[in-house]
């Protein structure tokens, strides 16, 4: 196994510059031009060249795509075109908040879908299974941003027991860190709640329906036993891997619920540098997403071992 | 005496050095947080001349003249002036004890740095560079001008509070390149930034300048008059998300929300713990530019065919909504500043007629070339106006190809020369700060420099002779009598035309006051 993670970990180098060629190319030839962002209405269009020049802006496409790569291969990611900080320092800045929207988002979905899964598959056709295929409809349908609102309107306005927007870092403390992050945890968290009920709660039907489950109804095994023990855990290699597919989903739902409830993380970072056009900052967030997918994959690969012993790499 | 109580005296001494006003509130009455209308991306207020900079940068530094409401300028760092030599002479000498927030005293070197910088930037100070024949340190409180002719405007020039406005920063920062970005944020104003608690798009610190001396005397008004801090604390949150502002300031979350969006105001105005006011007396300018270099707009018969069609109520309304106190007609100038006037109004304020204007057309000879509109959707005043011109565009039956994008692709396609088949554009809208179109300097549309002028740019050199001749007007008389002429000539030959100037509201909890009109102005604001 350990071979095979390393070539994975390999592999991720000819995908990660694939990935750098593409958004380095698709922002060469997308309309906009920071230099104008940044000269403001009033400028001449003198101006606006002279930025474009002392920016770099005016030189040839390989040039500029050879220098972004060797920095990068240096480990230094450029400099912000509009706040002159370094881009590895921006994103340490915003890694935090939106690392801690996911973690929490992903412990609330699992802790929450999965037991619902599980329960609408065992009472398949009851009242229970069609709530949760409800809420999980309600989840699919309706969108993050307005989950958003509606939480805040409820819990920060009218009722005043959280805060509307913001966010609080963990080394202040593990509950002012929660009282931030729980709304826009549970806004983010509705469609991939629904998402992994739904996964669990198909994949729970089929697998209920074999042999060995009968097998472990007829040894008298118990209800509990039977359907964490026995089948959840076969019917776990398809959970785990929209676990992991829905980590994309999570990525671009931070984007909308960093707005909301104005947590300063990447998504917003990466939000902001497209509307400003700042080249570096976009390059380096999407390259680091791009790396964290690839990872997160790797490990739902390395994860099927642990559920199935009958998977080897 | 008891060791405790020697502690508790030694601990309240720096305490006692506060302003009354600090003393009277609890720790967190004494922090402002405030909403600004846009991320605080760039920190140099002479590289980039965005609002939001400029509005951080009267935070953090001080300037020679600051300009009152009624446009004129009064002392702030220095303490007078002197005119010799029919005013080609002018020596400035600093106020005494005037410290940088490093520790370091302001010094006429740095001043020097500074101005010489601000000049390449500022269209005043490039009007006042190549009139420069020495601008020297005399010693460590007296700079001097030493001019090639008289420039009765540099004293205006240096108190202007925007585009950029004079701000003096140490030599050593001063001496950055004025199309390069500086890396340090070090003033001498009332507030001291925090560089270290800086978060770009999320946050942004200041606190009280406790070495700042406010000048003792004058009004505040503007920028000019003592700069009194009530605040030891500003807090700058960049809320982008319009509802979750609205929210954070109705939870008492935030103290002000710089630049609500109308359909926010209504919702404030409900609420009896929150203020709706004009930002500032004066309202923004909004203008309808062509593209001279191609037709149909290179030809002025066509231009003055479309002003008949422009109704400036319907292009504020759009902005601001239909209640008449938000927005107000307008010429060339800013209402409400010394400059404006009604010469030529009629043009603008007569009847409205669509079918005059399709007849004007006509007689013009319009032949139905393509006219490309270019707008965005994301920021709010140009796309609100971009809509009603495409509607009235529509009524006039032209062949109307409208882009709608963000405002970066606006701002990058506007810089095209090329004709309409080649990507180029034939006309767009946007809006202005105040202080802008107060006069003929920051009046950027009204060039009629040709290649050199502002987006669109046209050729009329009449209007190039008025605004050399308005620069060289001895008197605020002669300078009115010359803008009357410059409206007229501007409604004659059209660079652009103004659609209206709308009121910029901003709202803040209503235990708030003494809040300078202007712009975003942090000094002299309490909470009572």
């Amino acid at each position: 196994m350990f071979a095979y993670a390393v070539r994975r970990v390999l592999a991720t180098i000819p995908v990660m510059a694939i990935v750098a060629l593409f958004v380095f190319s698709l922002l060469y030839i997308a309309p906009g031009d920071p230099a104008a962002v940044i000269a403001g209405d009033q400028a001449t269009p003198q101006d606006v060249e002279r930025i474009r020049a002392s920016l770099g802006l005016d030189r040839p496409f390989l040039i500029r795509f050879g220098e972004w790569v060797w920095n990068i291969l240096n480990g230094d990611m450029g400099v912000s075109i509009f706040t002159n900080l370094p881009v590895t320092t921006m994103i340490q800045q915003r890694i935090e908040p939106t690392v801690s929207l996911m973690v929490l988002t992903l412990c609330l979905a699992v802790s929450i879908a999965v037991p619902m899964g599980v329960i609408a598959a065992w009472k398949q056709g009851s009242w229970i299974d069609r709530a949760v295929m409800g809420f999980a409809v309600l989840g699919f349908s309706v969108p993050v941003f307005v989950v958003g609102y509606v939480l805040a309107y409820i819990f920060a306005l009218e009722l005043d027991w959280l805060p509307v927007q913001g966010y609080t870092a963990f080394r202040e403390g593990f509950f002012p860190w929660l009282e931030n992050l729980i709304l826009p945890s549970i806004a983010l968290g509705g469609v991939y709640i629904a998402l992994i009920a739904r996964i669990t709660r198909a994949t729970m039907l089929e697998v209920l329906q074999q042999d060995y489950i009968r097998t472990a109804r007829a040894k008298g095994a118990g209800q509990r036993n039977i359907l964490f023990l026995h089948a959840l855990k076969n019917a776990a290699v398809p959970i785990v891997t929209v676990i992991g597919i829905g980590i994309a989903l999570l990525i671009g739902g931070a984007v909308v619920t960093e707005s909301v409830f104005a947590i300063p993380g990447l998504g917003r970072l990466t939000v902001d540098a497209i509307l400003r056009r700042d080249y570096p900052v976009i390059q380096g967030v999407v390259l680091l997403f791009s790396f964290v997918y690839v990872l997160v994959n790797l490990l739902i690969d390395l994860a099927y071992t642990l559920f199935d012993p009958r998977i080897r790499y | 005496m008891h060791r405790r109580s020697l502690l508790a005296g030694a601990a309240a001494l720096p305490a006692a050095a506060l302003p009354t006003a600090a003393l009277a509130q609890p720790a967190n009455a004494r922090v402002l947080k405030f909403v600004p209308q846009a991320n605080l991306t760039s920190l140099d207020p002479i590289w980039t001349t965005a609002n939001v900079t400029r509005n951080h940068a009267w935070l953090v530094y001080d300037v020679l003249y600051g300009m009152d409401a009624r446009f004129q300028p009064q002392p702030q760092m220095a303490a007078g002036h002197t005119v010799e030599d029919e005013g080609r002479v002018w020596t400035f000498t600093l106020r005494d004890g005037l410290r940088f927030h490093d520790g370091e005293p302001v010094r006429a070197t740095d001043c020097v740095a500074s101005l010489r910088r601000w000049m390449k930037r500022n269209p005043n100070g490039q009007k006042i560079e190549p009139l420069v024949d020495e601008l020297v340190a005399l010693d460590d409180r007296r700079l001097r001008f030493r001019l090639k002719r008289a420039f009765p405007r540099l004293l205006a020039s240096l108190a202007n509070p925007s585009n950029p406005a004079a701000f003096i920063m140490p030599e050593r920062i001063a001496r950055t390149d004025p199309f390069q970005q500086i890396r340090e944020t070090v003033g001498s104003g009332p507030f001291r930034f925090l560089p270290r608690e800086y978060n770009s798009g999320s946050f942004v610190a200041y606190e009280r300048n406790p070495d700042y001396q406010p000048v003792s005397s004058g009004a505040v008004s503007l920028t000019a008059g003592p700069k009194v801090a009530h605040f030891d604390r500003i807090e700058w949150h960049i809320i982008t998300d319009a509802a979750t502002a609205a929210a954070a300031l109705q939870a008492g979350e935030i103290d002000w929300y710089e630049q609500p969006p109308p359909e926010i105001q209504q919702l404030f105005r409900r609420n009896r713990q929150i203020v709706v006011e004009p930002i500032d007396i004066l309202p923004n300018p909004a203008i309808l530019r062509f593209n001279h270099l191609h037709p149909p707009f290179n030809d002025r018969k066509i231009r003055q065919a479309l002003l008949p069609a422009v109704d400036q109520t319907d292009y504020m309304t759009a902005i601001v909504g239909p209640d008449p106190a938000g927005f107000s007609s307008m010429g060339i100038f800013t209402p409400g500043t010394p400059l404006a006037n009604d010469a030529g109004m009629g043009a603008l304020l007569g009847p409205r007629s669509i079918d005059r204007s399709k007849a004007l057309l006509k007689e013009a000879g319009y032949a139905n070339q393509p006219i490309r509109l270019i707008g965005p959707t994301d920021i709010l005043a140009p796309a609100a106006l971009t809509q009603v011109a495409v509607d009235m565009f529509r009524k006039l039956e032209v062949n109307l190809d409208f882009v709608l994008t963000d405002w970066g692709s606006v701002i990058q396609r506007r810089a095209s020369r090329e004709p309409v088949e080649k990507g180029g554009w034939s006309t767009f809208l946007t809006a202005f700060s105040s202080f802008e179109f107060a006069d003929p300097a920051g009046n950027f549309p009204l060039r009629g420099n040709g290649a050199a002028a502002w987006f669109g740019w046209p050729t009329i050199p009449r209007l190039e002779e008025l605004r050399d001749a308005w620069f060289d007007a001895p008197d605020i008389e002669a300078q009115q009598r010359l803008a009357r002429e410059i409206q007229l000539t501007a409604l004659d030959e059209v660079p652009y035309i103004p659609v209206g100037a709308y009121l910029s509201m901003t709202s803040l909890r209503r235990n708030l006051s003494g809040r300078v009109p202007g712009f975003a102005l942090f000094w002299n604001l309490k909470r009572s």
